[in-house]
């Protein structure tokens, strides 16, 4: 099916590259890969409130992760970094998507109760399991090409308070270290996708500023392997 | 008291369509002058011819019965019906046809992403020339086009449709595994991509990189001797297609707003040798595309060879404005719109 004629995004102007940045968990991260790779983050780094920093060679828009593929589809930042788990997620994003960065890295899961049959009883006694998740697309995709029903049940806090309280019976959700798992007396049943860091492009900004698009995924690229 | 419309359509209010109305005759003017004729074909077709012309594509988004129980479809865009309508044989004069139009077409959208399920383009087809010189003329068109518009810094990206068809087959991809590279390249997924060609087992480590490489490709003419370094007689036969339809448009002084691009893949299914992609740096999205589409007419029963583009006429609008914004001294014209 083709898809739809979006008329938004009209922000371009010229300038240094616009680069989507990442607060939360993959922001440490980022600011360090960018310092290796010869970009200002001093401010950035600072307590300041602002949004958008001078990084130097390109400008640094922060932002949520899960905005950056909006922002870098439209145009309104060229290039960007965000976690491969949004980009399962918002997979109708048109972004290009050229590095992976290699930090931040996550497993994309399906949990249950540690020891707890329901998940297995649901499937089998009602056709379906019960799953909670933020990620509500990658759920769904999961059990449809593993050939099970799901009633995937979006939820936008802790997860795991879903299979806790009956909510759900699993969740699908990203786990980095298992702590926040383990605590809660779940485990992982299934791993559904590793999950790091990744540079992307707006595909105009990919066309139409080539040079500095490839200079920086060569920068990075190289910042990333030291 | 408010009677809501379907999302993805909108009411368009005189000062809009007054300049959508300009835009439309500066299109329609310019086509004209280059020979071609304005055509309309119906916005309903049946269902069955139009997904004749699209084989991979499922067709149209919305499909209803008439009162006959004929299914019936809204066309996504111009050239298959142009494409059935030259195919019936209504034009009585020896090819090749050229023939353009400013119409809406219909596509399925995603909800709360701005896109529209209406919208219009303007294009041209130009049915019965082939490459590199029919190729040349529909870009000369487009470029006459997008100075009429007032486009001036818009660029066109040149690309080859079949250039990894023909490579994957070369390394020895073939059906789904090929169709699943096709679909990485198409959304320009690179770190994907590399993993999917890494897991082949019949690809070697080299030749996922060529792969990979080329796909990056993108500029002025250099960049064909770059892709030939890379080698594989694919990419051979490619660059010498895109090198052929550059010459042809070089010799018409064309050539100057062209940027060849080997990364490019246009998601249309009927699409064969050269592809065009139309960017303006004021806008973040495509503002259309084409190519040749030689293989098209023959599912309709008519061989002939074809090309065309075609341009969303909003978008374009949307860039006009964006442009007459950057340029103009006056940050914000009035209301009656400013600007030429």
């Amino acid at each position: 099916m083709q898809a739809g004629v979006s008329g938004i995004g009209r922000a371009k102007t010229g300038g240094p590259l616009k680069l989507a940045v990442p607060r939360g968990a993959l922001f440490q991260g980022t600011a360090e890969l960018l310092e290796r790779a010869g970009i200002e983050v001093g401010d950035l780094r600072g307590d300041s409130r602002a949004l958008i920093f001078d990084g130097g060679s390109v400008e640094l828009v922060t932002m949520r992760p899960s905005d950056v593929p909006t922002y870098v589809e439209a145009g309104a930042a060229d290039v960007g970094i965000t976690g491969k788990d949004v980009l399962l997620e918002q997979s109708d994003r048109l972004a290009y998507e050229l590095l992976d960065l290699g930090y931040g890295e996550c497993r994309m899961v399906l949990a249950g109760r540690r020891g707890d049959r329901s998940l297995d009883e649901e499937e089998r006694r009602l056709g379906a399991m019960r799953i909670a998740t933020k990620y509500p697309r990658v759920a769904e995709r999961h059990f449809e090409s593993t050939g099970r029903q799901a009633e995937v049940i979006e939820v936008k806090g802790s997860v795991e308070l879903a299979p806790l309280v009956g909510l759900a019976d699993g969740i699908v959700d990203l786990v980095a270290s298992g702590r926040t798992l383990a605590e809660n007396d779940l485990e992982v049943r299934e791993e559904i996708a590793v999950c790091t860091a990744r540079f992307v492009a707006n595909r105009v900004a990919h066309k139409l500023r080539a040079a500095e698009v490839d200079e920086l995924t060569a920068r990075l690229r190289e910042a990333r392997r030291r | 008291m408010i009677h809501p419309i379907p999302p993805g359509t909108r009411d368009v209010l005189p000062d809009e369509m007054r300049e959508l109305r300009r835009l439309h005759l500066a299109l329609i003017e310019v086509f004209e002058r280059y020979g071609y004729g304005e055509v309309r074909t119906p916005t309903i077709e049946y269902d069955e011819v139009l997904a004749r012309g699209d084989g991979r594509a499922a067709g149209s988004a919305y499909r209803f019965f008439d009162e006959q129980g004929d299914l019936l479809a809204l066309r996504s865009d111009m050239t298959i019906p142009i494409a059935r309508m030259v195919a019936s044989g209504h034009i009585r004069i020896e090819p090749p046809h050229r023939l353009c139009y400013v119409a809406p077409a219909y596509r399925a959208v995603r909800p709360q992403r701005g896109q529209m399920r209406e919208f219009t383009q303007g294009g041209v087809e130009l049915i019965g020339a082939p490459a590199p010189e029919g190729t040349a003329e529909v870009v000369e068109v487009l470029e006459a086009a997008l100075d009429a518009a007032g486009l001036t810094r818009a660029v066109i990206g040149l690309g080859d449709a079949d250039l990894y068809r023909q490579l994957l087959a070369e390394l020895g991809v073939e059906g789904e595994d090929r169709e699943a590279a096709l679909r990485l390249l198409e959304t320009h997924d690179i770190v994907g991509l590399e993993r999917f060609l890494g897991g082949l087992p019949g690809v070697s480590a080299s030749d996922a990189e060529t792969l990979v490489s080329l796909s990056q490709l993108r500029g002025g003419e250099e960049v064909l001797a770059k892709a030939r370094e890379l080698g594989g007689s694919a990419v051979e036969r490619a660059g010498a297609r895109i090198e052929e339809t550059f010459a042809a448009l070089a010799a018409r002084g064309a050539a100057d707003r062209v940027q060849i691009d080997l990364g490019l893949l246009r998601d249309l299914g009927y699409y064969s040798g050269a592809i065009l992609e139309v960017y303006d740096p004021a806008l973040g999205h495509v503002l259309g595309g084409g190519g040749r589409y030689d293989g098209l007419m023959s599912r309709f029963g008519t061989d002939l060879p074809a090309a065309g583009f075609s341009l969303y006429l909003e978008r374009v609008h949307v860039a006009q404005m964006e442009e007459e914004r950057l340029s103009g001294p006056d940050a914000s014209p009035g209301p009656d719109g400013g600007g030429s």
